[in-house]
This record gives C-alpha cells, structure tokens and sequence, in this order.
C-alpha cells in the first residue's frame, strides 16, 4: 500500500505534538517546507493533562492546556502542515533520506527530521501500582479528580505538577496529603505558597512510598521515613502521581546522542544533534526548564534550524524541491552553516 | 456512518445490557485531555467494525449512577459488554493499532 505522501521525499517530518512539535509546525508550514507532522497517540502533549496555563504570554486570563494545544494544532494546519494521528514506530536517521515508519507499517522519507516526543510520566515502581491503575491509582488528576468527592487523597512528588495536582484536587477531596520524599519541594515558590496555604492539603515530608494497597479500590499506601526508615500506613482512596518525566527517547536510542538521563544532546545552544539533518527541541532536550513557552521556543528553533540546512543542502532557494534527491552535499558544512545562524 | 451514539443512565439498560451485539461504552467527560485523544479513534473503529461491535459514549458527569455501578474511578475507561456482562476493560487512551489489538476478539 502506498499514497502520494510515501513516494514524496519531504522537507521535513515533525515527530510529537506538545508545543515544541506544533510550534516546529507552524514555523516550518509558514517556510512552505510542507512539513508531515506524527502527531500520535499523546497528540497535545503534557499540556493535555493540565487544567488551567496561567504563565503562557498573550493569555492575560489563563488558558485551559487542552484548549492551548487546539490552538496551536489549528495554527498549524492553517499554513498547510500535513496533520498525522498516527504513532512513529521506528526510525533510519542516518544519511541524507530520513525514514519514518508508522505503527500502521507505512514508511515516509524525508530530508529532515524534527524530533519532539516530549517526556512521559514517570510511575513509582511499587506494589500494588500497576494492578490498581484505573482503580484508585491515577497519573490524571484533572480526568480522575472527579471521582474523588469528599475522599482522602494522597499525591505523590514535590514538584510544580504535584502541587499544581493537589491544590486543583481539594475542590473535589476531604483531605489531600502530599507525599514528599524530602523535607522541602522542589515547586516554583508561587505554586508551593498556594499549596501551604490550603487548609485541605496536609504534608507528609521525607516519606517514600513503599507500596500501594488495595483489591478492587485502593485503600491505602505504605509509607517509609527516608530519614528513620520507619513504615506507616496513610488511608486513601485515590493515589495520584506526579513524580517527573522520563524523555522519550526509545525511538532514536541507537542512533542519536543521549545523556546520561536520556535526553537528547544538541549542539551548544542550537537544536543539532549529532546526526546531520536531524534536530530536537521541547521536553526531548530540556531537563532544566520544562515549560511550555521553552519548549515552544526550541520549537521555532529546531524550524529554523531545519530550514538553514535544507537550503544550504539544496541550495539556491526551491523552496519545495520535487522528489529528486540531489547529491548529498558535504554534510558537515551544511551542519556548521545551520550551527552558525 | 459509523457515529458513536451517547448513552445514559436512562437508555443504558436497552442500548447496551440488551444489546444483541457487544457494546463498547466509551466513559468519558467534557474535561479530560485524554478522552479527546481517544474519541475519534473510536469513531474510526465505529466506521470500521460497527457491524461487529457497537460502540456508545457516557457522560459520567451527566449519568454517575451509571458510573458509580460499574466503579469507573478514571477515564478515559473503555468497556465491552456481551450478554449484559462485563467482558473486557480498557482503561486510558491508546494508539488505534493498540485498541485495535486490544478489540481484537470482538472486531477479530
């Protein structure tokens, strides 16, 4: 089986659909580089799990995150880019043709690829976790809160997601206890003077979560002091985790530079990696700041990044050149030219 | 073609308990990022297979008595009767080759 769009070589083909991925988008569809986008399965990203984006510029008011990423996604197909729903199961990113091969089995080629898969949520690991997902353990508070009316809540991490998940969970809850590895959050102080100040939310400091208990329903967890190592039961119904992000990297490891924690290495402060043609921005790249207008921003950097090296490869200005490939061009030049801009 | 019809605590009963063919019921509600995600997947799958299996949506917001009996504490939950029972639970959104995969005995 195969359509148009899989005999075409294209400019560039965009892999994820948070704010980086439709920002690259946006910034490439206006280039008339007709950029193919796989938006899969998480199309929208992190964002579609948030309730309200209150620090995104030019949203005085706020923003509810699934309605940000509706935006950006319309912005995006308004200049042309070629929306795809589907997952990207593996792909060949060394040489000059790129290929992208869908969970559908379909393979796509293009010159350059753009990568901003995002991170994923991390789970704790424990007993009980698994087993009880979708019964009282749940890594969605805005989809799950819900269901919690006038229960016991604990929420686990110190972070801006943990916060962010409690504060909005006691519209819903009896109790919310936060659930703390350590005796001070890692939250941005805004976030963490909303949660100290809600009477509905207690703390639970140096605890680690050992185990989560339950048959049907969850019942409880079983909590140790990280510091006396003592273990105590803490009753709940719902268990929420927001403990970080892991990159998803399982796509490009093999092939494309990874750190020690798994993100994507690029070059200095642009969006190269060490494959020529190939770029990465968003969460895929950024463990320090994690936002959604960063990870926009290196969105519209790995575009521009994207757009250098396709008219220093195919030089003189075609600014859609036809299926031909042309020679492959000293890659390296080409890299350094982008690196340059 | 195809669409995913709503049901409710009202209609349930005889839209998906006394359904000749098994019924997925779609849990879902008005602010929860990933049910959107899941939504036209299922209409897909609707095009596609609706001859074997029908598939519904339930505003737990608007129709909790039916939520509650069937203990829906997270949604996107997907579920598959036959016979007015139970048979299969899916809870999440998924990628349409994973629902496809995961219907497979339904759909097959």
């Amino acid at each position: 089986m195969s359509s148009p769009a899989q005999d075409q070589i294209h400019n560039v083909i965009i892999i994820g659909s948070g704010p980086a991925g439709y920002t690259a988008a946006v910034y490439t569809a206006r280039a008339q580089l007709a950029p193919l986008v796989f938006e899969g399965t998480s199309f929208g990203g992190a964002l579609m799990t948030t309730t309200e984006v209150e620090n995104y510029p030019g949203f005085k008011d706020g923003i509810m995150g699934p309605e940000l990423m509706d935006q950006m996604r319309e912005q995006a197909l308004r200049f042309g880019a070629d929306l795809q729903m589907e997952d990207v199961e593996a792909v060949d990113l060394t040489g000059p043709v790129k290929t992208v091969t869908t969970g559908a089995g379909d393979t796509f080629r293009a010159r350059s690829v753009i990568l901003a898969m995002g991170a994923a949520a991390r789970y704790l690991g424990v007993p009980g976790e698994q087993e009880l997902l979708g019964r009282g353990v749940s890594a969605c508070a805005t989809c799950d809160g819900f269901f919690f009316k006038d229960q016991d809540i604990a929420v686990i991490g110190g972070g801006d997601s943990a916060m962010e998940e409690a504060t909005f969970l006691t519209r819903f809850a009896r109790s919310v206890t936060l659930v703390h590895r350590r005796d001070q959050l890692r939250a941005s102080k805004i976030m963490a003077e909303r949660a100290e100040a809600d009477h509905k939310i207690r703390f639970a400091w140096n605890s680690a979560v050992t185990a989560i208990h339950g048959d049907a329903k969850v019942t409880g967890v079983t909590l140790r002091d990280t510091v006396t190592g003592a273990e105590r039961e803490v009753a709940a119904t719902g268990i929420f985790i927001a403990i970080g992000h892991d990159p998803r990297n399982e796509l490009v490891q093999g092939q494309v530079t990874l750190d020690e924690g798994g993100y994507v290495v690029c070059r200095d402060r642009s969006t190269l990696t060490n494959l020529p043609g190939v770029f990465a921005c968003g969460d895929l790249v950024d463990h320090t700041y994690r936002q959604a207008i960063t990870a926009a921003g290196s969105g519209c950097a790995a575009a521009l990044d994207a757009e250098r090296y396709l008219a220093t490869r195919h030089s003189a200005g075609a600014p859609n050149p036809a299926a031909a490939v042309t020679a492959p061009a000293d890659e390296a030049t080409a890299q350094e030219a982008a690196a340059s801009r | 073609m195809g669409a995913v019809a709503q049901t409710t605590d009202a209609t349930f009963e005889q839209d998906v308990l006394k359904s000749e063919v098994p019924v997925l019921v779609d849990f879902w509600a008005e602010w929860c990022g990933p049910c959107r995600k899941v939504a036209p997947i299922l209409e897909e799958i609707a095009a596609e297979h609706g001859d074997k299996l029908k598939i519904v949506k339930l505003d737990i917001e608007a129709n909790q008595k039916t939520a509650a009996q069937y203990g829906i504490v997270s949604i996107p939950t997907m579920n598959v009767y036959s016979g007015g029972e139970v048979v299969k639970s899916i809870t999440g959104a998924r990628p349409k080759p994973m629902m496809l995969k995961e219907l497979a005995d339904f759909i097959g």
